[in-house]
């Protein structure tokens, strides 16, 4: 399984072709991961029949934060925009849901995707301003426009203005879907409710690590991470960077846009200090990336389980829990500045979800000697390696 | 005169991203703490605030470089990702310390009455802590500017920041000079806290929304330039009170707004010297 192969012949000596390689990203063992990633979801899918309500709302909440690592990670990991502004569009999609179940009488599970639409297209404008700032100042950038979307949102009268709304529980339940749990299942509307909002939250797990995977599969996630590592260079190869990046931000925007969507249809309730709290929404998703590992697609995952271990067993520490966070975040970024998984991965040369392009012989020389086999390795190992 | 305010914020930042290339998402949590050690230095020794801030700036300067030679200058390098985040970190830590120790309750640091007194200039009375503050950014940033260029460690500063490499042949020590101007930026912090303080109320969340308006201002002023900055706060301080007459819960809006408005028409702010390396 290659993608955008490059077959290239070398000579050696003049004679006709000896040794023919091609770069791509296949991996070994892909079946085997399809494999297993069906079965898990597959039981996910079927737990909310068999388990308590407390699992399915921290299983929920858990892939919420996921998606938003996934879609993070894509952003300041492989396009190189690092944002300290996702909140702002979390607290978008969560407004946006309230405004269109309660005002417009949208089937508020529709308003799902209607909410990460409406994120992207602020996203637009946003773009053009913020990416006239550069690097680290982008990351200001984010977080200015960020504050300005909870500003705004804090005007806004008829959904509460400072101090926020309640979605009312005719309107919350009112979605198709719930309706087609109670009825089937006799669950109390509430119960359905999470329910529906946890499936919804597995496809959106699903689909951002599908779209991470398939778009760093593809050639523009070549440019991206090319864009990143050099800019110039990049461009001088025909990359449009300013295109590219857009696209990104524009998608990640979507995703967010999705996430606080459905996060506050579960709660039921939404403020503007907790809908844009950088804390709840860039902080943890950051420290999940970390600790996972920037730039691996199966860092997020990691970072999740991480987190999620830490938060059941420190959660009462309140402040000193934060701070321990913090500590651990500097930490892993001083001294496994690839994370927990980017660290065995490359231990352990691991690739789950393969995006790397690496150089593999299609055909060996004869009689290649042993030297050159050991260059060959480490010219493959070269080539695939990232930053 | 808000504004003045915002400069001081800002000056620290400048410094550090004009040698380092450094930005500090901990700068405003570090304000806050400083605010905080000023608190205690005039409780517990009874001092004023005045002369608690002749004693904590050493400190901060003393805590800002260990933070850059231990930590920091490990993570600086071509990659911008890991210096954000360890300083997102430490913004983190230091709010939630803050926190822990000092509780969530908002502080206000005692300066004597001077914080109502004004004086009549001309026919419109001018508060005498404002007329300080904006005194206070002017002396500031006017001895920055000397110290960079008419001392010989403010010439090292300059060399380091234009080309650190060639600095570092020349036996000029990055680790050293780094250090140094992060000391200098916490000592700035430490004045930053004493008007902050002695202005309004404090408490350990603040410490983000400063650090978002210090960044406007070094945005709007132009990159590496001071007196830029001392410019862009005070755009920014105007503009908040231009919001906040027509409508209270405007004025920060206003303030960003205004910020964003100076993206379209300037985007390297008003006086640009610095290339932005990034």
């Amino acid at each position: 399984m290659t993608t955008n192969s490059i077959i290239a012949e070398r000579r050696a000596d003049g004679r006709p072709p000896a040794r023919r390689f091609s770069a791509g990203t296949g991996g070994s063992g892909l079946k085997l991961v399809a494999a297993c990633a069906a079965a898990l979801v597959l039981f996910l899918a079927a737990l909310p029949f068999f388990s308590d309500r407390g699992l399915i709302q921290t299983l929920f909440s858990a892939m919420t934060m996921l998606a938003l690592a996934q879609f993070w990670n894509l952003l300041a990991g492989y396009a190189g925009l690092v944002s300290v502004g996702q909140q702002g569009f979390v607290g978008l999609g969560g407004y946006f849901l309230f405004a269109a179940a309660t005002f417009a009488g949208i089937d508020p599970l529709l308003a799902v995707p209607l909410a990460g639409l409406f994120a992207a297209l602020v996203a637009l404008p946003s773009a053009w301003l913020i990416f006239r700032l550069q690097g680290a100042y982008f990351a200001i950038g984010t977080w200015v426009l960020a504050e300005v979307f909870r500003l705004i949102a804090a005007q806004i009268k008829p959904l509460g203005g400072g101090t926020g709304a309640s979605l009312s529980k005719a309107v919350a339940d009112r979605a198709a879907l719930t309706q087609a749990i109670v009825d089937a299942t006799g669950m109390r509307a509430p119960a359905a409710r999470d329910v529906a909002a946890y499936w919804l939250a597995l496809i959106l797990v699903i689909l951002s690590t599908a779209l991470v995977y398939a778009l760093l599969r593809s050639r523009r996630g070549l440019g991206l991470t090319a864009i990143r590592d050099d800019q110039s260079a990049a461009s001088s190869l025909g990359v449009d960077p300013f295109r590219l990046r857009l696209m990104v931000y524009v998608l990640c925007a979507f995703g967010a846009g999705m996430v606080g969507a459905l996060v506050y249809l579960q709660k039921a309730r939404i403020s503007p200090d907790a809908a844009f709290s950088v804390l709840d929404w860039t902080a943890y998703i950051l420290f999940i990336v970390i600790i996972g590992g920037v730039a691996t697609v199966e860092g997020p995952f990691v970072g999740v389980l991480v987190f999620f271990i830490l938060q059941e067993q420190l959660s009462d520490f309140g402040a000193g829990y934060l701070i321990l966070l913090g500590a651990v975040a500097i930490a892993a970024m001083v001294f496994f500045p690839r994370g927990l998984w980017g660290s065995l991965a490359e231990r352990f040369d691991l690739h789950v979800f393969p995006v790397r392009r690496r150089l593999t012989w299609t055909m060996e020389p004869p009689g290649t000697p042993a030297s050159a086999q050991a260059l060959m390795e480490s010219d493959e190992t070269r080539n695939g390696a990232g930053p | 005169m808000i504004g003045a305010l915002y400069a001081i914020f800002a000056a620290g930042l400048s410094l550090i991203f004009g040698v380092m290339r450094l930005v500090n998402l901990a700068h405003g949590d570090l304000i806050v703490v400083a605010a905080y050690f000023i608190l205690i230095a005039a409780q517990r020794l009874g001092l004023s605030i005045f002369v608690a801030v002749v004693l904590v700036a050493p400190l901060m300067f003393v805590i800002g470089y260990a933070l850059q030679t231990i930590l920091l200058n490990r993570v600086l390098g071509d990659d911008i990702l890991p210096p954000l985040l360890v300083t997102f970190g430490l913004s983190i830590i230091l709010q939630n310390g803050a926190l822990a120790l000092f509780s969530a309750d908002s502080r206000r640091l005692p300066a004597f009455g001077l914080e109502n007194a004004s004086l009549l200039l001309g026919p419109f009375p001018i508060g005498v802590l404002p007329l300080m503050t904006l005194a206070a950014a002017v002396l500031v940033i006017f001895l920055l500017n000397r110290f960079l260029y008419a001392t010989a460690i403010g010439r090292a500063f300059r060399a380091v920041s234009d080309d650190s490499t060639t600095a570092q042949l020349m036996g000029v020590s990055n680790g050293r000079i780094f250090g140094v101007a992060m000391g200098l930026a916490l000592a700035l912090c430490t004045v930053a806290a004493l008007f902050l303080g002695a202005r309004a109320n404090f408490d350990p969340t603040i410490g983000p929304g400063r650090l978002i308006l210090a960044y406007e201002a070094v945005i709007i002023g132009g990159l590496g330039s001071l007196w830029g900055t001392l410019a862009g706060g005070i755009i920014l301080g105007l503009a908040q009170v231009a919001g906040a007459s027509i409508n209270p819960e405007w004025q920060l809006l206003a303030g960003h707004l205004a910020f964003l408005a100076m993206l379209v028409v300037r985007p390297r702010g008003l006086f640009p010297q610095l290339r932005d390396a990034a």
